[in-house]
């Protein structure tokens, strides 16, 4: 972030550089990990598209032409610098790029920095975080940069001591003669940036050389975090007289502001120093955020109408039912199980808010902000101002949480437009209760499910799921476009993308999932963690013990006959094993086991749930063991598997949104009921498998899908119910906000 | 417009500002102390929170008028010099923080929690509402935990 390339890159300080674009190589999409131990009975399914080659797979590929832009850097301290083209947001990336630099670089952890890299045109596609892809695309290329890196120390080092560069080691940062004479990486940084060096063939360290990547490392920013010095985008001070703007919005979503009634009343408030009308709604500039939502409150204005007035949940939830594709397989004919499942919108809400600096002056502009996708960022907002690309400076800050919310920079673009209306540079930021009810969401979803049975085993598993149109207009749809030839028919994007991500991993007969996102319901939508696969997996599990209850099955071992892959299978297994499965239970409470197959891994949840009131369920106990490929960092991994789990908790329990006559009614986290400390488990372990492939796999969204079937499955079991509505528990049990 | 003189972080200062404005925009606007965050400004999220003489309080819910004459201690002012509270340092051996925005006020919070009480139960853990949107739960109650054998409580 700018605070720390502040930190870093002090004017006039020399500084090794390594700039590397390589020509593109060949990618094969190889069939991945088909277990050979199947279930002799079950019925074999051919093949999903995701197994095959999946959104990892393709982003991977789509990056190849640019992945070997990495910027890495070693200064005359010693210390290198990796600019990374990927964000952080809370996920440990930064921390798995700087152990993959410390590892080819033989430098200690502490000595890596890795700051986020502004908008860089140049890289094309390669500049997006989400979808679980980053350690899938940046392990080989950073390894690759940061074993260069050393080839150059090393050869700087044997041309400065006339020796052959074959004889000399690195350690920690230094460059070792056979006789222990050392030199520093900082000594060498000048004479390893020298052109006329030559370095070829460098090879990365094989996996069983590895003394960094695969074991835990604790976080490289915890300590600003810890002290209160780490900034995020609204603590930057990097634009001396930015004040601090607010947006005043409409009554329902995607509503437009028509005329101010009482603009004199609301500058003559004190603080304020203008308001102006914006697309999105009424900006005011104070010169404090609180004297900024006084006038907020104020404020009298004209609205034109929204893009889903006078709808509520309900509406939706019958349109979706209406547009979903039929079932193919008849119902009634065979033995069927039928189930139909909704699922409420979710805000993304990550505590930060939509929030952004921007400072746009005639000829320029300048913002920074929490962005996952910061090159579409720059080509918007410069076209939004009426600016050449190249004169909008995008910097992208670490953010207070993402969760796929930030693949849309709407507050970076209010803030360029509040800064061009006010002709003075703004600190833009969205209340909650905008976030919420004006923020991007998780659409609601309607699913149909039908299993049939015959001669005892599943003959054939269909899912129809239609959901609000999923917003993919950050940059992935021109992916696709110059990239991957999707068939057949006519696939939209967000069905090209369903096909990549979404995978039954049993063996079902004859499995089709068909995903239908009809175009009239306009909402404000992002990706959410996991995408398509926390409902459609989650629902899905829920059947599955439905099925395996009907077959007289127990629900572990039915799951581990029908399992697909082996990797599955031993991850399945070892969350039985250690999470105590089938152990008694008293009245009211239960066990729930689901797994979840994505991103190159797989990942299981066993938990156990008090129900006793079904009212308030509680989630005591939670085992979960992930499989990640190759693990780059357990502790982060671990991490990331426990911040599923409260996912899991919240969303199939409690949290959503009830949108009422074009606006959801939730406007707080203690009206959408995110999960507390109260909520959260007091005995929870996790295992990471050891490596189970050579790549890593992705992480992020890995275990929500897990999570939500295992607590699904819990409640289900403990109350004698079957739940079809997300959240379980959704009453609106608070007198909500008034609109704006 | 009123002037206010209150210790902040160990440190006399003196701050023009509306009687009724908040505290958290004393701090983040007009003195540049960005340690608290703002997360819902209606004392929910509660990650503003900090200390008002000791004790846990939610600026972005507390005028500035209350504030005047007294102390204030933001996360910024919890370590001494150099050597961190020992809440904050069982935050970094359990790796507690993954976005880390709410980190400041989960620790101020936790801070507070061990002064009343040194051996807090589980159920007492939990009377702490500070949302992490992270989920970062688990690794807070082994921090608060540990904290609590380090600073002789438990």
């Amino acid at each position: 972030m700018s605070e720390q390339i502040g930190d870093k890159v002090a004017m006039g300080r020399r500084r090794f550089l390594t700039y590397l674009v390589a020509a593109p190589t060949l990618t094969v999409a190889a069939r991945w990990g088909l277990g050979a131990d199947v279930a002799q009975a079950a019925i074999i399914s051919p093949p999903r598209p995701s197994e095959l080659y999946d959104v990892g797979d393709f982003y991977k590929q789509t990056c190849e032409p640019t992945k070997n832009m990495i910027l890495l850097e070693v200064a005359e301290d010693g210390d290198a610098t990796l600019w990374l083209h990927r964000m952080e947001v809370g996920q440990g990336i930064t921390t798995a790029s700087a152990m993959l630099v410390a590892e080819e670089l033989d430098l200690p952890l502490s000595k890596v920095h890795v700051p986020m890299r502004d908008a860089d045109p140049a890289l094309l596609f390669n500049q997006l975080t989400g979808g679980s892809t980053s350690m899938r695309t940046v392990y080989e290329p950073i390894r690759q940069a940061a074993a260069e890196a050393r080839a150059r120390m090393v050869a700087a080092a044997a041309r400065q001591w006339d020796i052959s560069a074959a004889q000399l080691t690195t350690r920690d940062g230094l460059v070792v003669t056979p006789d222990g004479r050392t030199a520093t990486y900082g000594s060498l940084a000048s004479a390893a940036a020298d052109p006329g060096l030559s370095v070829i063939g460098v090879k990365t360290k094989s996996s069983s050389e590895f003394r960094v990547i695969g074991k835990p490392a604790k976080r490289i920013d915890a300590h600003k975090m810890v002290t209160g010095q780490f900034q995020y985008t609204l603590d930057l001070g990097v634009v001396p007289g930015a004040k601090p703007c607010l947006v005043h919005r409409a009554p329902t979503i995607q509503g437009t502001p028509k005329q101010v009634r009482n603009d004199a009343e609301v500058r003559a408030m004190p603080g304020v120093i203008d308001i102006a009308v914006i697309e999105t709604g009424v900006a005011i500039l104070a010169e404090t955020f609180g004297q900024a939502w006084d006038a907020k409150k104020a404020l009298r204005v004209n609205w034109n109408a929204g893009t889903v007035d006078g709808l509520s949940n309900d509406d939706i939830f019958a349109k979706l039912e209406a547009a979903t594709v039929p079932l193919a397989v008849p119902g009634g004919l065979v033995d069927t199980i039928d189930a139909e499942f909704r699922f409420a919108p979710v805000s993304h809400a990550p505590l930060e808010s939509n929030s952004a600096v921007a400072d746009v002056r005639d000829d320029r502009a300048e913002i920074w902000s929490g962005l996952q996708t910061p090159i579409y960022a720059q080509q918007d907002i410069a076209e939004d101002l009426g600016l050449p690309q190249d004169a909008v400076k995008v910097h992208v800050v670490q953010s207070g949480g993402a969760f796929g919310r930030r693949l849309f920079h709407d507050g970076a673009l209010e803030a360029a437009r509040a800064s061009k209306a006010f002709g003075r540079p703004v600190k833009l930021m969205w209340t909650r209760t905008d976030d919420m009810r004006h923020g991007r969401m998780r659409g609601p979803s309607f699913h149909r499910v039908r299993a049939t049975l015959a001669a005892g085993q599943v003959a054939s598993y269909e899912h129809r799921i239609t959901q609000t149109k999923t917003d993919f207009s950050h940059g992935i749809g021109e992916m696709i476009t110059a990239k991957l030839s999707v068939g057949p028919g006519n696939l939209t994007y967000a069905q090209s993308f369903f096909n990549l991500m979404v995978e039954c991993p049993y063996n079902f007969g004859v499995v089709t999932e068909v995903l239908n996102e009809p175009e009239d319901i306009q909402l404000n939508t992002a990706s959410w963690r996991s995408v398509y696969s926390a409902m459609v997996r989650g629902a899905e599990e829920l059947v599955v013990d439905e099925i395996a209850a009907k077959l007289g099955k127990d629900a572990y071992k039915f799951r581990r006959e029908y399992l697909k892959h082996d990797d599955a299978r031993a991850v399945l297994d070892k969350v039985a094993t250690e999470g105590g499965w089938g152990r008694k239970m008293p009245p009211g409470h239960a066990q729930g086991i689901a797994l979840h197959v994505e991103h190159r891994g797989s990942c299981a949840f066993l938990v156990e749930m008090d129900a006793t009131d079904p009212k308030r369920p509680r989630v005591y106990r939670a085992t979960i063991v992930a499989d990640v490929g190759r693990p780059i960092n357990p502790l982060g991994i671990e991490a990331q598997m426990i911040s599923g789990l409260t996912d899991g908790i919240s969303t199939t329990l409690r949290t959503g949104l009830h949108i009422k006559d074009g606006l959801p009614l939730e406007g707080s986290y203690s009206q959408s009921h995110f999960a507390r400390q109260k909520d959260s488990p007091r005995d929870v372990k996790v295992f990471v498998m050891p490596p189970s492939r050579e790549e890593p796999g992705g992480v992020g969204e890995l275990p929500v899908p897990a999570a939500v079937g295992a607590i699904a499955c819990a409640y289900a079991r403990a109350t004698g119910t079957k739940p079809r509505h997300f959240p379980i528990n959704f009453d609106i049990d608070f007198d909500p906000f008034p609109p704006n | 417009m009123p002037t206010y003189t209150l210790t902040v972080n160990g440190k006399k200062t003196t701050v023009d500002a509306p009687a009724d404005l908040a505290m958290l925009w004393v701090l983040r606007d007009k003195l540049g102390i960005t340690g608290p965050k703002f997360g819902c400004g209606i004392n929910v999220c509660k990650a503003c929170t900090s200390h008002l003489n000791g004790k846990a309080f939610n600026p972005c819910v507390t005028p500035v008028s209350e504030c005047a004459d007294q102390n204030v201690t933001t996360i910024e002012g919890l370590a001494e010099g150099d050597e961190l509270h020992p809440v904050q340092q069982a935050w970094l051996d359990r790796d507690v923080a993954e976005c880390g925005y709410c980190q400041p006020g989960q620790i101020m919070a936790a801070v507070d929690l061990l002064k009343r009480n040194p051996d807090p139960s589980d159920a007492e853990i939990e009377e702490i509402e500070n949302v992490c949107r992270c989920g970062t739960y688990v690794r807070i109650r082994e921090a608060i935990k540990q904290a609590a054998r380090e600073m002789g409580g438990a």
